[in-house]
């Protein structure tokens, strides 16, 4: 029996602890807002956080989130008042918006560790999330926009 | 091990004589060139707008939209007549506009969302015409239905194919609310006007809102369209301003509904093992071990498609789980056994890449001829030709190919990210034995498309194993499956000649190009492009010079064909324009002005005379012409913005640009680089200018520029799929990469002109200006010219 806490609510999982934890979060329980992009750890669609980090929901597997709290962009903010959903929408970033959930929770990882980042470290922070739809450079301003930067 | 069928499935072979007829013709093979042409046309082909009726549609009329509009509303459909071919057809109505009895306004949006806006920009002119408040509307998306008109969002028509039904449909509602009112109230309606959603009659300061008059409404005339009053510009609330899309709320807190986000009650999930190589079989395959692992139900062979591929599934092996990840787990453990089908078994892409150069370089069926490039070209002064490449390519939306369906009494429904719900209920019938009217299809949103989403492949997939297995089943496809087993833009090769004359000005041009055509994916054995896809630069070079025959020559597939966003335009746009710049560095003058002389006067280009019918994207050149002067104009613009001619190259920064019409609109971008030591390049500023006619939505269009230059700019950078042995090499992003962040353009400036023209295309066209313009700047750089892309695989230091 694995226990965990996902958007402030205790879980309990008895099944095989090498699931990935994505597909928990959608399969089980029903948090559809992480995506399933590669199952590689290669895109970031799937990003979630892990005691406040970022990680790769697809690559991780339940038993290391044992005893961990989990953020899913559902609960990220109740209300989508996040700084950077707030700014998602103010510059209209997403196009078919389905990596959006994940790069909304890998910017405000960045953020949360690094309050004003530069363009250099935006870019790093953000190089494992893909954009079909080539919506990067207004990624990057929604960024700065939730970090009041220029 | 298992015979080849097991007791799920007949082959198909054993199908075939019961199907209906719409469904029997999905599978029958085209017998002619001419009927694959006309197929693979239609498939482009969009309604012509000559005119729009609107019509009141009464509740027993309203059967299908019946989740969408309660009994009191007053719905009106409106649709566009497509010309006198389709004249005599019964009334189908493409927008559907319904007015609550509590006021609400209902939108559908029959088109499908993969990101260009179209769910929210069509709606909206409906609700500007109308003059409501938008944040009072609510858009639904419609299922499949052949009465929505042509719902197959591709091409980049959308807008320019409805915006005039949407306009239409909002004057007549207003009309219509105004006339109730003035009815009411006994009052002359000339005195009554719709405004935010208030009917006011302003001398008896009455006032009313449209839901007390749906009831009135309803039961009058529809007008006539001569009486009605159009918005003007100046007037217009919504249209040309920034409005965000519909489901900006839903993506940003993560409740959109994607088609991977679609569940029913008590579904299975399956993940399937496909045949590695291109339409082999199945010789036998073993399950145990399969079966062993834990939430695995069961194992479903699936059959093998039958020649022409269209858009059948490809037959395999299917785990069925109560889980995506048992299903995944449960499919590793299959040990499956091919007989691999020996016409594709050695496709090799490197063999082949010299088998499509060896084709460029004879003559092929010529499909542009003007004056005599045989007889000018031997006595030119200056001559010049080159060969071009660009490898097959996979679509890689981020949502992989996913689809939910259920078998039930006969009929299937299904929920699934589709550019083509009308598509999907064809090929579901196909493969079922039924009328594609049993078929439901509930359209997702999508996450990407660009081509691979208008083949309903995997919604066939999970409609067969919803049968074999009597519950809703989940097919989710991993990226693997995605890149392995896609619908592959095709790899081409091109051959071009100039001969100049003492002046440098360009006297003959040959321009001769191969490519396995889509057509070959509907019928074995085509290796020449249809209108459409030789209609794509190939006979439409706008250049000044009395000599020019361009030529298709022969390509064989060895995987199933199907285009991805822009077509035919990338690889020909990257010959053509990679020409002119050589030409242009040929003559110590550079693109801007070898381009602008080539390209002569300002003129419409008539191509009939070239022995051309121009495809145009099926739309007359009298309302959207070969303008070369809308063409100089964004080229003009962009290299001043830019400061494309007084730029400093170095081997460290340089700048490209090239200059391309495509889907009707006009589209100029300059790229910026920068490469360092070690030749690592990334991309600082792109510009881009583009004339794209009208537009709705000013953000939506830039945005889609914006993405065009990134998904361009990868195409260009790092894009290739091979084969070995029949086998796809690529498998994920690890060796298929897209543009990062870092990759991608830093800054991108996008400039929409201003423009009385007609809605043009805007998904597309951003992308083809991208390669040429990038091995331009490369070139400006390092003096090394790519001809063959991607630019990854050339060491630029």
């Amino acid at each position: 029996m694995i226990s965990l806490t996902v958007n402030g609510q205790s879980r309990q999982f008895d099944g095989d602890g090498d699931t990935p934890l994505l597909w928990y979060l959608r399969d089980e329980l029903e948090l559809t807002g992480s995506k399933f992009g590669c199952g590689m750890g290669l895109c970031g669609a799937c990003t979630v956080h892990l005691e406040g980090d970022a990680i790769r929901s697809c690559v991780t597997p339940l038993k290391s989130a044992a005893g961990k709290k989990i953020t899913t962009i559902e609960g990220l903010s109740a209300t989508g008042t996040h700084p950077c959903q707030a700014a998602w929408e103010k510059h209209n970033v997403a196009q078919c918006g389905y990596c959006q959930s994940g790069q909304i929770m890998q910017a405000a990882a960045l953020l949360k560790k690094t309050p004003k980042p530069t363009d250099a470290q935006i870019d790093s922070a953000m190089e494992g999330n893909i954009c079909r739809c080539g919506t990067y450079t207004r990624i990057r301003a929604a960024i700065k926009t939730a970090a009041g930067v220029k | 091990m298992k015979p080849r069928y097991g007791t799920s499935f007949p082959a198909p072979e054993n199908q075939g004589t019961t199907l209906p007829v719409a469904a029997a013709a999905m599978l029958a093979a085209p017998k002619t060139v001419s009927a694959i042409r006309k197929m693979t046309e239609e498939a482009y082909a969009k309604h012509r707008l000559d005119n729009v009726a609107v019509e009141l549609l009464t509740t027993d009329r309203r059967g299908f939209l019946a989740t969408v509009f309660s009994a009191g509303a007053m719905v009106l459909g409106a649709n566009l007549l497509t010309g006198e071919a389709d004249a005599a057809v019964t009334w189908q109505p493409s927008v559907y506009l319904g007015f609550e009895p509590d006021g609400q306004v209902v939108i559908l949006a029959h088109r499908s969302e993969m990101g260009t806006g179209s769910k929210t920009a069509l709606p909206l002119v409906v609700a500007e015409e109308l003059d409501v408040d938008w944040k009072k509307v609510r858009v639904e998306q419609a299922i499949g239905d052949a009465r929505l008109g042509s719902q197959n969002t591709d091409g980049s028509c959308s807008v320019r194919d409805f915006v005039e039904a949407m306009r239409v449909s909002g004057a007549t509602a207003r009309l219509m609310l105004e006339r109730a009112a003035a009815k009411k109230w006994g009052v002359p309606a000339s005195e009554v006007k719709l405004s935010m959603g208030t009917v006011t009659h302003a001398p008896s300061k009455r006032t009313a809102t449209m839901g007390e008059l749906v009831s009135i409404a309803a039961t009058m005339p529809v007008p006539a369209k001569t009486e009605l009053q159009f918005k003007k510009p100046e007037e217009y609330r919504y249209v040309g301003k920034d409005v965000a899309i519909v489901d900006q709320h839903n993506i940003v807190t993560g409740k959109a509904i994607f088609g991977m986000d679609a569940k029913r009650p008590g579904m299975l999930y399956a993940s399937i093992e496909r045949p590695p190589v291109y339409d082999s079989k199945l010789k036998t395959f073993d399950d145990a071990e399969a079966l062993k692992v834990k939430g695995v139900e069961k194992t479903v062979q699936l059959p093998p498609f039958k020649q022409p591929h269209l858009f059948q599934q490809m037959g395999g092996v299917a785990v069925l789980a109560n889980s995506t990840y048992a299903a995944m787990q449960g499919r590793k453990k299959l040990k499956v056994d091919w007989d691999l089908n020996p016409a594709h078994a050695n496709f090799n892409s490197t063999a082949y890449k010299q088998e499509l150069f060896a084709s460029v370089h004879k003559p092929g069926k010529v499909v542009r001829n003007r004056g005599n490039f045989d007889s000018a070209f031997p006595g030119a002064a200056k001559k010049f030709e080159a060969d071009y490449y660009m490898p097959m390519l996979a679509h890689a939306a981020m949502e992989p190919p996913v689809a939910v369906a259920e078998w039930k009494d006969g009929k299937v429904e299904a929920w699934c990210p589709t550019q083509d719900p009308q598509g999907v209920q064809g090929a579901v019938a196909a493969a079922m034995g039924i009328k594609p009217s049993d078929v439901t299809c509930h359209v997702t949103l999508l996450g990407g498309g660009f081509g691979r989403k208008s083949k309903p492949d995997f919604v066939v997939e999970a409609a067969l194993l919803s049968k074999a297995s009597g519950k809703p089943v989940k097919v989710v496809w991993s990226r693997e499956d995605d890149i392995q087993f896609d619908y592959y833009h095709s790899v081409a090769a091109m051959h071009m000649k100039g001969g100049l004359d003492s002046s440098g000005k360009l006297e003959s041009v040959l321009f001769r190009s191969a490519f396995p055509p889509i057509a070959s994916t509907f019928a074995v054995g085509q290796e020449y492009g249809a209108e459409f896809e030789v209609g794509m630069t190939l006979n439409e070079l706008l250049f000044d010079v009395p000599n020019i025959r361009a030529e298709n020559c022969p390509a064989k597939h060895h995987v199933r064909q199907g285009w991805m966003r822009a077509v035919c335009h990338l690889f020909h746009a990257f010959g053509a324009h990679s020409f002119v710049d050589e030409l242009a560095h040929l003559n110590n003058s550079n693109y801007v002005d070898y381009y602008l002389k080539t390209l002569g006067p300002d003129r419409n280009v008539d191509l009939t005379k070239d022995g051309v019918k121009p495809w145009n994207n099926g739309q007359s050149t009298d309302t959207f012409p070969f303008d070369t002067g809308r063409l100089r104009r964004v080229l003009e613009q962009c290299a001043a913005k830019s400061g494309y001619g007084k730029f400093q190259n170095t081997k460290h920064r340089a700048i490209g640009i090239a200059a391309h019409r495509s889907f009707l609109s006009y589209v100029a971008t300059a790229v910026e680089i920068a490469i360092d030591d070690h030749g690592g390049l990334t991309i600082p500023h792109v510009w881009t200018v583009a004339d794209v006619g009208q537009t709705v939505m000013p953000d939506r269009v830039r945005a889609q520029f914006e993405g065009a230059a990134v998904f361009g700019a990868s195409l260009a950078l790092m894009g290739e799929i091979t084969a070995d042995a029949g086998r796809i090499t690529q498998s994920n992003f690890h060796n298929y990469p897209v543009a990062r962040m870092k990759s991608a353009p830093q800054k991108i400036d996008i400039t929409i002109v201003e423009s009385k023209a007609p809605h043009a295309g805007v998904g597309e066209p951003g992308a083809p200006v991208m390669a040429p313009a990038l091995t331009a700047a490369i070139f400006n750089a390092t003096g090394k010219r790519i001809r063959e892309l991607p630019i990854k695989r050339t060491k630029l230091v």
